[in-house]
């Protein structure tokens, strides 16, 4: 009786040792990726005077300031770039969703000739990777003397292969009887998109959403190439033209509320729609 | 029959726009880069050249600061790839083993994924950057430890490469770790039972088991790892800045962009031909690793 | 409105590219349904049966023949100018609107001299509503109703533009056994409420029997035959209409005409009225006019046939002349299910229904039936067309 009393024991001390383990690795692994977080939101609220003044930097602040947002929004065009990235990712995310949406059903419902083709030559072209095409499209749009303008920005990053294929089979789950049904109801098939598709799809179109927001608001290359008069700055562009040649003088505190204040709006988005991200980014989401 | 004919008309009617955009912007392009790799001596301003060959080739092979970024792509691929597919699946396996706090744990580490890279970057940089009024963040713990300081974004080559590998690993975490903790709890459970019933010790159950029931996600996220990994590029302007060159930092993608803009820049059809060597060689390791796994499988 | 279905056929290219024969789903169906009634479109999955009833609602197009809607000919329509409503077998209700919603849906498409004032579709979504009793559920998701309930929600939306012809897919398949019961009857009372044709698709011939005023049984893409329910069951035309229908089915053996009787086995089971027995000859139906006419023609004596025998045709009689093994009686209450087996059997079992007054002794090894002559059907060995006989009574 003794032996399997001890047995019991030990089992539970090497059980309760081996959670312990893992909860402060989990842990570790938690600080660092929260570190930097904290870290930039700590430097934003000391003032300038305060954090040139620490030779070794300090974990806390006591006296906290806003200055560095007020600093980040007029003596750097911080609130010109948000503007531009917000209306950067509302145009292109609104003239992708049409763009997908009319694809995707095209491909799902409707019946014409060459289209399982065409869909294969769509499907080849996930495979092609950006920095092959954007060489020509650089070239395409200087030469449409596009450079610094919107639709220069926004024209290229439009289309998303992997949107429409993945509208595509969510529509073809969509029972063919609701699509009979609305035949014999007289349904356009225009119609039945917009009244009985997209309202069914609206949790995966959501998804597609929220990616396209990260993807737009997150992207650097294109509108760096396309892109050398801080009028047309997005964020992502700002933040280095900030770094580089920013306040006047190496001001990073100002800096740091900068990086807050661009990175807030997608942590927010994220934290609202949790599960939807998650589910979205691991049905094949790669960080573009 | 007209209806029919009709039929037809409206399905590509509805592609009709899609199609415009990818005409327009990945075949037209994607043919254009050929094109652009063969013309010698194109001139951007005249869009004029003089020849057709594989000099574009030869120059950017030749080319110093090419060979320096190839180098930095290969090491920066060949680290982070495997150690960071590597914690992923630790962590993803701590994840999985525990009950209370897993949520939240799970929320964190997504993190990394919604912020931009750029502005992190910055952050990444304040933290192990060495100025004349202080050493920064790093090298205050590396002093708490008796090392002595370093300055990791200006100083040292291997110091550089650190801060980007360990900023790479952060930035592409949370796709793997969410990757993994799904296939991991995808696993039937009944396995780990008859596991625990055989008396079976973790690390066993671990090898025998687990591993080899997720290696199919496991290979993916090796593969779209290279990829993306032979990529990089905005991580590293997030820590060095845009003067890759300068700093010995540049990557393959980072030479095809200084070569299309900026101070540097105005050759495309250098560029072009980076590019295509790009995706040869990204090409050529997808295969060898699909090559490698097929074996494997057999 | 009366429905015309003239020589219609459908066919499908093969989707095993190997084999070119194209798949014939409905071969050259030919049939007249009267204004008004319940018509039970009946057959075993695959039959052609859904094929039928997409192609009379439209939503597919027939290869050859022709659809009249009283004198309208609509084999070129497209679905929404047919009038017709169509219940689907899933019900096919749109998750995302109300039950109102879904009704009012139909009457939103109209356009033109058809437009209706929103007062206009209030009224008749509630008039639909009313007749299926939905009313207290049009503010609910289709996700928030049982079974049943959508049933009528979809029956409510097909009947709201009041259509010429109402098509109902298997509506009953989707329902458990007491809702099926109450729904065909709910069926059968719109159907006679509304006065409008209605077609429905089953699999099920009870429930076909039970409501439909006539029924079209059908197999392999041809009509087997169509008629009176009770009809049918008396009469059936070939093997497999007499298989196909009753529960429990019919009781098939080999059997020999020879010497003025019916043979089961060795056993004669019957005596016939003398040259009694006779087999329809198909003329072609080109000779006939398009019609195609049944001759009888004597058979010869000793010719095989498959004799079939309803369960209720079998009476236990001490001296009956067929002999079976015995091995099981079920009492269910209102008579009794006596279960046998017989060599010349084609099925192991014979399952027999008779009536409590008759007593069979579970022991015994062996029990004696004589037959019912009406329920006794003979067929052809080869074409399993119907042979007709009279029994000559004693």
């Amino acid at each position: 009786m003794n032996d399997y009393e001890q047995a019991a024991r030990a089992y539970k001390i090497r059980k309760n040792a081996a959670t312990a383990v893992t909860y402060l690795f989990l842990l570790f692994w938690a600080v660092i990726v929260l570190f930097p977080f904290y870290w930039m939101i700590l430097t934003s609220v000391k003032t300038y005077g305060a954090y040139n003044a620490e030779y070794i930097p300090r974990f806390f602040t006591l006296s906290p300031t806003l200055e560095n947002y007020a600093d980040a929004f007029t003596a750097v065009p911080l609130g010109k770039y948000l503007l531009n990235t917000l209306f950067f990712t509302v145009v292109t995310t609104g003239v992708m969703l049409a763009v997908i949406i009319l694809a995707a059903f095209a491909f799902a419902r409707l019946e014409f000739r060459g289209k399982n083709m065409v869909f294969l030559i769509f499907l080849s072209m996930m495979m092609i990777p950006n920095e092959l095409v954007i060489i020509t499209n650089f070239v395409t749009v200087t030469n449409l003397n596009l450079r610094n303008s919107f639709p220069g920005l926004i024209l290229p990053s439009v289309m998303s292969v992997f949107y429409i294929y993945l509208l595509k089979e969510n529509f073809e789950q969509i029972p063919d009887s609701l699509y009979y049904a609305a035949k014999v109801d007289g349904t356009s098939d225009f119609k039945y998109l917009l009244r009985v598709v997209i309202p069914i799809s609206k949790p995966t179109l959501i998804t597609v959403i929220i990616l396209k927001v990260i993807e737009c608001w997150n992207s650097y290359v294109w509108p760096r190439l396309i892109t050398d008069n801080p009028n047309y700055y997005l964020v992502s562009n700002g933040i280095q033209e900030i770094r580089e040649n920013g306040f006047g003088r190496e001001n990073v505190p100002a800096m740091m509320a900068a990086v807050v204040v661009i990175s807030v709006p997608l942590i927010l988005l994220f934290l609202m729609f949790r599960k939807k991200v998650m589910a979205g980014v691991s049905r094949g989401g790669i960080k573009g | 029959m007209k209806h029919t004919n009709f039929n037809h008309i409206k399905g590509w009617l509805y592609l009709l726009p899609a199609l415009l955009f990818l005409a327009a912007f990945m075949v037209y392009p994607l043919i254009d880069v050929f094109i652009y790799s063969f013309e010698e001596g194109y001139n951007s301003a005249s869009q004029t050249y003089f020849g057709v060959g594989a000099y574009n080739y030869s120059y950017v092979l030749h080319d110093p600061y090419f060979l320096q970024a190839v180098k930095n792509t290969f090491i920066l691929v060949v680290i982070t790839v495997p150690l960071s597919t590597a914690i992923a699946l630790l962590i993803s396996v701590g994840l999985n083993s525990i009950k209370p706090l897993r949520e939240l744990f799970q929320t964190i580490y997504f993190l990394p994924y919604v912020t931009n890279t750029l502005a992190v970057g910055l952050v990444f940089m304040i933290l192990f950057k060495k100025t004349a009024y202080s050493d920064g963040f790093i090298n205050l713990i590396i002093r708490w430890f008796g090392g002595n300081s370093v300055d990791f974004i200006d100083g040292p080559y291997w110091a550089k490469m650190f801060v980007l590998c360990f900023y790479t690993i952060w930035v592409v975490m949370p796709f793997k770790i969410l990757i993994l903790t799904s296939a991991l709890s995808s696993v039937n459970p009944d396995y780990y039972s008859a596991a625990k019933v055989d008396g079976t010790s973790r690390f066993r159950t671990f090898m025998r088991i687990t591993l080899p029931m997720i290696s199919p996600m496991i290979f993916y996220l090796v593969i779209t790892g290279f990829i993306g990994a032979f990529k990089a590029y905005s991580d590293v302007v997030a820590l060095f800045g845009t003067d890759l060159n300068a700093a010995e930092m540049n990557t393959i993608v980072g030479y095809v962009y200084d070569m299309l803009y900026g101070d540097s820049g105005g050759y495309p059809s250098y560029a072009a031909a980076a590019a295509i060597l790009l995706f040869a060689i990204v090409l050529t390791i997808t295969c060898i690793n699909l090559l490698a796994s097929s074996k494997k499988g057999h | 409105m009366e429905v015309i279905l003239q020589n219609l056929t459908k066919r499908y290219p093969n989707r095993n590219k190997k084999i070119h024969e194209d798949i014939i789903a409905v071969n050259d169906f030919t049939f007249e349904i009267p204004d008004g009634k319940l018509i039970g479109l009946l057959g075993p999955s695959g039959c052609g049966k859904s094929t039928t009833l997409n192609l009379i609602s439209g939503l597919q197009k027939p290869t050859s023949g022709k659809i009249f809607f009283g004198k309208d000919d609509v084999t070129g329509l497209p679905p929404e100018s047919r009038g017709i409503g169509l219940v689907f077998q899933n019900y096919a209700l749109y998750p995302h609107l109300t039950v109102k919603q879904n009704i009012l849906f139909p009457l939103e498409n109209l356009k033109g001299k058809d437009k209706l004032s929103k007062a206009e579709m209030q009224k008749k979504a509630a008039k639909a509503a009313k007749l299926v009793q939905i009313q207290e559920l049009m503010d609910r998701k289709p996700g928030e109703l049982s079974g049943g309930q959508q049933q009528r929600v979809a029956i409510a939306r097909a009947l709201v533009k009041m259509p010429k012809v109402l098509l109902l897919d298997e509506p009953l398949s989707n329902l458990d056994a007491r809702l099926r019961l109450q729904t065909r009857e709910e069926i059968r009372r719109i159907q006679r409420e509304t006065g409008i044709t209605t077609i429905f698709v089953t699999h099920d011939q009870e429930e076909a029997m039970s409501i439909s005023d006539m029924i079209v049984v059908m197999n392999a893409g041809v009509v087997m035959q169509t008629g009176n329910p009770q009809e049918v069951y008396d009469n059936p035309a070939n093997l497999f209409v007499a298989r196909f229908l009753g529960t429990p089915p019919v009781n098939v053996f080999h059997g020999t005409v020879k010497n003025q009787s019916l043979y089961i086995g060795e056993e004669a089971v019957m005596k016939l009225m003398p040259d009694s027995v006779s087999k329809p000859v198909q003329n072609s139906p080109e000779a006939s006019g398009g019609v195609s006419v049944h001759k009888a023609s004597r058979i010869s004596d000793g010719t095989e046939v498959y004799v079939a025998v309803r369960p209720e045709g079998f009476i236990p009689d001490e001296n009956g002349p067929l002999t079976c093994r015995l091995s099981g009686v079920e009492v269910m209450g209102r008579d009794i299910s006596v279960v046998s087996a017989n060599s010349a059997s084609l099925a192991p079992k014979i399952r027999s229904i008779i009536s409590t007054e008759h007593k069979v002794n579970p022991a015994d090894p062996f029990v004696r039936f004589s037959l019912r002559p009406g329920k006794v059907f003979l067929f052809d060995k080869e074409t399993q067309e119907r042979i007709r006989f009279q029994a000559l009574e004693l």
